[in-house]
């Protein structure tokens, strides 16, 4: 029962206000939700809140009832309509709010493998607090570890617990983070800054926007400890600018943070990004700071040594700066345990392409690839066998379905020739041409190459015309092995990840799926020139 | 200053600490192909033409930006390095229009004679025609970029060394252009100083004096490297 002064603690439903679920049209129903309750004059007994991805973004608009008082076992629904919100309205009313099943509405409860199988630390107040409101991103503990480690322990401190801890990068090479932090702070000069790379342009990848726009002040804390161990004292977010609900709410988090004092004296700035996909890569965003044009550099120098405007420059990714509060609050024995012994901790996923339940989801390192895709996403819609699974889009590869058991850690997904890259995790059902795949990430390579270096610039071009030839059927075997050289051409030479990786999706699709290529090509004696 | 030694092509080689690879390889008689490389302007290590094995270096590395260190043991020819600069060649003459029959340049570019080197007589890779345009608005010099190979040297030696900054790069990867001032004819550009610089250092025929006739355009970098050496030993220019 959940009636009126039944409880102290009313039940209350959270509505996502995330980009994937306000693109279904979450807004327009919380608003009519919140008239109808205060029309009905039962505003005090449902508490509507606003709060980040709650997870299966692809069945948005998504909303999250909790039976209020201490009752445990909050339900999800998804697709949730218009008529389902005047159905809840007429439930609550009717005080029978627990047995409220939706018409069109999706429902998933707690024991749904999408959410039991999940590892929440990243993501631990997504979903759970208004991202806008300071004050609920307090109580969930928001800024107590800044200050602790401000208070009571050593910038060395601070760089020996990340260090423990085991964190590597999550932007996609795996950077061990406590090493990178000690490598800043050992640089003279007082005038170092840290960076957050918020470029996130990876297409199927939207795991540091979710951060982003569901919890601004975690990454702000994660960032200012940073700040505090490296010795710096500016901080800047580059971020992309189609990500504008993340920009607003990082706006408003920077401007409560700092308005009410808890970044000490680190200023963090945002900087807002057109949006190119090598303006992820360091270098090159550094640049696009500085105001030049997003072109990369040869390292070294490494940012650590000669960054933003020639100072000691620590940069990292979203999700690595989301990690550092749970690591300080919890202890670097505890984050070292989760996860395998090379990849500790956990990894934000965004799982798309052909799977039942597309969304975001949290993982402990070393969990099942099979796990995530086929218990947590559903597998394949229409019972469809699954192909194959992408990860680290256009610098990745894949993983055939008969490796599925691999874990998700940075040496396995190596070894079978793709990597982890930062989080975007796109399935593909029987029905997918390897070879049509692996030429829109060319496409995609060759539109996106900043064109400083020549294999590269030219390299992509003739590169994406040999998959095209394929596809269109004109290619022979000799262009096949065109395309093999001169994948491994531009691996070998080009000056930034862009380029020596732009290669491995096709590199990857030909080693799993050559027959994909092979039934493409002329038969000898017809061939066309 | 301190004196290092290292291992080139199988020579001992002693250099200067702080000596690029490449400059120690020319200093022991190693030629490594360069073109975006011009000794007095910045480095920008893009052609990727001067890369070279290093000993426990998964990576190949572009000489022309690598500090040569102690003990380092560095190959700068083998058929791999040969089969990858001589497609490096190759996708350069593929992506623009090099016609050397009727180029200002024939017989003295610097594109030209790489591909000698390397043993280009033809590209296994199909050329692509692309459309490109002609700027004959400055009264003494003009632009062909059918013949641009987009190596940014006269970027660098009109920002660094005339101080004037016409050039740039605008747009991306394969459409990338060298333009002067805000994309604007380079006659139209105020802050040309019409020094000729960038025409003296570029390594092919698209940029030339208005009067060359074909075979008659002759790059001077040399000239150049005289007045910085000039400038870095505090005498005036
Ligand atoms: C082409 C290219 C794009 C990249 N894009 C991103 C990105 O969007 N976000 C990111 O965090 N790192 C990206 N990286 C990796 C960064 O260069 C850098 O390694 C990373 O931000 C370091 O942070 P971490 O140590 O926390 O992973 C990209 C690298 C390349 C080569
Ligand atoms: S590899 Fe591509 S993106 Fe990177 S510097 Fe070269 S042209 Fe630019
Ligand atoms: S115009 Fe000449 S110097 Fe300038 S980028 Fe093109 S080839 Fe190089
Ligand atoms: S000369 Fe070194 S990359 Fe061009």
């Amino acid at each position: 029962m959940s009636g009126p002064g039944a409880t102290a603690v009313p039940a209350q439903a959270r509505l996502c206000s995330a980009a994937g679920c306000r693109a279904c049209g979450s807004e327009a129903i919380r608003s009519h939700l919140e008239t109808s309750l205060a029309e009905r004059g039962l505003a005090g007994r449902l508490r509507l809140r606003r709060v980040g991805c709650l997870g299966p973004c692809g069945a948005g608009p998504l909303l999250a009832l909790d039976p209020g008082g201490a009752r445990q076992g909050s339900v999800i629904f998804g697709g949730v309509t218009r008529a389902d919100a005047d159905s809840l309205v007429e439930a609550l009313a009717a005080v029978r709010l627990d047995s409220w099943e939706p018409q069109a509405a999706q429902r998933f409860d707690q024991l749904h493998p999408f959410f039991r199988l999940q590892r929440r630390i990243v993501l631990e107040n997504c979903g759970r607090i208004d991202p806008e409101s300071i004050d609920e991103a307090i109580a969930a503990g928001a800024y107590v570890q800044l200050k602790r480690a401000v208070a009571s322990s050593s910038p060395e401190a601070v760089i020996e617990r990340i260090r423990r801890s085991g964190l590597r990068g999550r932007g996609g090479a795996g950077y061990p983070t406590g090493l990178k932090w000690q490598s800043v702070a050992g640089r003279p000069g007082p005038e170092k800054v840290v960076v957050c790379n918020a470029d996130e342009g990876d297409p199927g990848a939207f795991m540091d926007r979710t951060v982003l726009e569901g919890d601004p002040h975690r990454v702000l804390e994660g960032m200012a400890i940073a700040a505090y161990a490296v010795g710096a004292r500016l901080g800047f977010i580059y971020i992309r600018a189609e990500y504008e609900l993340a920009i607003a709410h990082l706006r408003r988090a920077i401007e409560q943070a700092s308005g009410r004092d808890l970044l000490g004296d680190v200023a963090i700035e945002l900087r807002v990004g057109a949006g190119a996909y090598v303006c992820g890569e360091e270098t090159a965003l550094l640049h696009s700071i500085e105001g030049g044009r997003g072109t990369p550099r040869p390292r070294p120098p490494y940012p650590a040594e000669h960054g933003l405007w020639g100072r000691p420059t620590l940069i990292n990714n979203v999700e690595t700066f989301a990690n550092v509060v749970p690591i300080l609050r919890e202890g670097a024995d505890w984050f070292a345990a989760i996860g395998t012994p090379t990849s500790a901790g956990t990894k934000v996923f965004s799982l798309t392409g052909h799977v039942r339940l597309a969304g975001v989801l949290e993982v402990p390192m070393g969990t099942p690839l099979a796990t995530v895709v086929e218990q947590m996403g559903g597998g394949a819609p229409g019972g469809v066998p699954i192909k194959a699974v992408q990860t680290g889009g256009p610098s990745g590869g894949c993983v055939p379905a008969k490796h599925l058991d691999t874990p998700v850690d940075y040496e396995s997904l190596k070894e079978l020739g793709t990597i982890m890259g930062s989080g975007g995790m796109v399935v593909l059902d029987a029905t997918t041409d390897m070879v049509d795949l692996a030429a829109f990430f060319m496409g995609f390579c060759r539109e996106e190459s900043c064109g400083k270096c020549v294999p590269c610039r030219a390299g992509t071009v003739q590169l994406h015309d040999l998959l095209r030839k394929h596809l269109e059927r004109r290619a022979t075997a000799a262009d096949l092995e065109q395309l093999e050289s001169l994948c491994h051409m531009v691996a070998d030479t080009s000056l930034c990840g862009l380029g020596q990786s732009a290669p491995r999706p096709v590199l990857s699709a030909l080693r799993h799926f050559r027959g994909d290529f092979l039934a493409l090509l002329q038969p000898k004696a017809s061939a066309v020139p | 200053m301190t004196v290092i030694t290292l291992t080139i092509d199988g020579r001992s080689v002693a250099t200067a600490s702080g000596a690029t690879l490449l400059e120690a390889a020319r200093a022991g008689g190693s030629a490594i192909p360069t073109l975006c490389h011009l000794e007095g302007l910045s480095p920008v290590a893009a052609c990727r033409l001067c890369l070279v094995e290093i000993d426990g270096d998964s990576r190949l590395q572009p000489a022309c930006v690598t500090a040569a260190a102690e003990g380092m043991v560095v190959r700068t020819t083998s058929p791999r390095l040969a089969e990858l600069r001589r497609t490096v060649i190759e996708l350069l003459f593929t992506e623009g229009n090099h016609v050397c029959a009727i180029c200002v340049a024939n017989g003295h570019c610097e594109l030209q004679d790489l591909a000698v080197a390397v043993g280009m007589d033809h590209s296994r890779l199909p050329y692509r025609f692309p459309s490109r345009s002609v700027d004959l608005s400055h009264p003494l010099f003009g632009l062909d970029h059918n013949r641009c190979i987009l190596c940014t040297r006269c970027v660098r030696v009109c920002a660094e060394v005339e101080g004037a900054h016409v050039w740039d790069v605008g747009w991306r990867g394969e459409h990338c252009r060298i333009i002067s001032g805000l994309d604007q004819p380079w006659g139209a550009v105020d802050a040309c100083t019409d020094c000729g610089k960038c025409v003296q250092v570029c390594p092919t025929g698209a940029l030339f004096h208005k009067g060359d006739g074909t075979e008659e355009k002759e790059g001077h970098p040399e000239q150049l490297q005289v007045l910085v050496r000039a400038r870095q030993q505090g005498g005036a220019p």
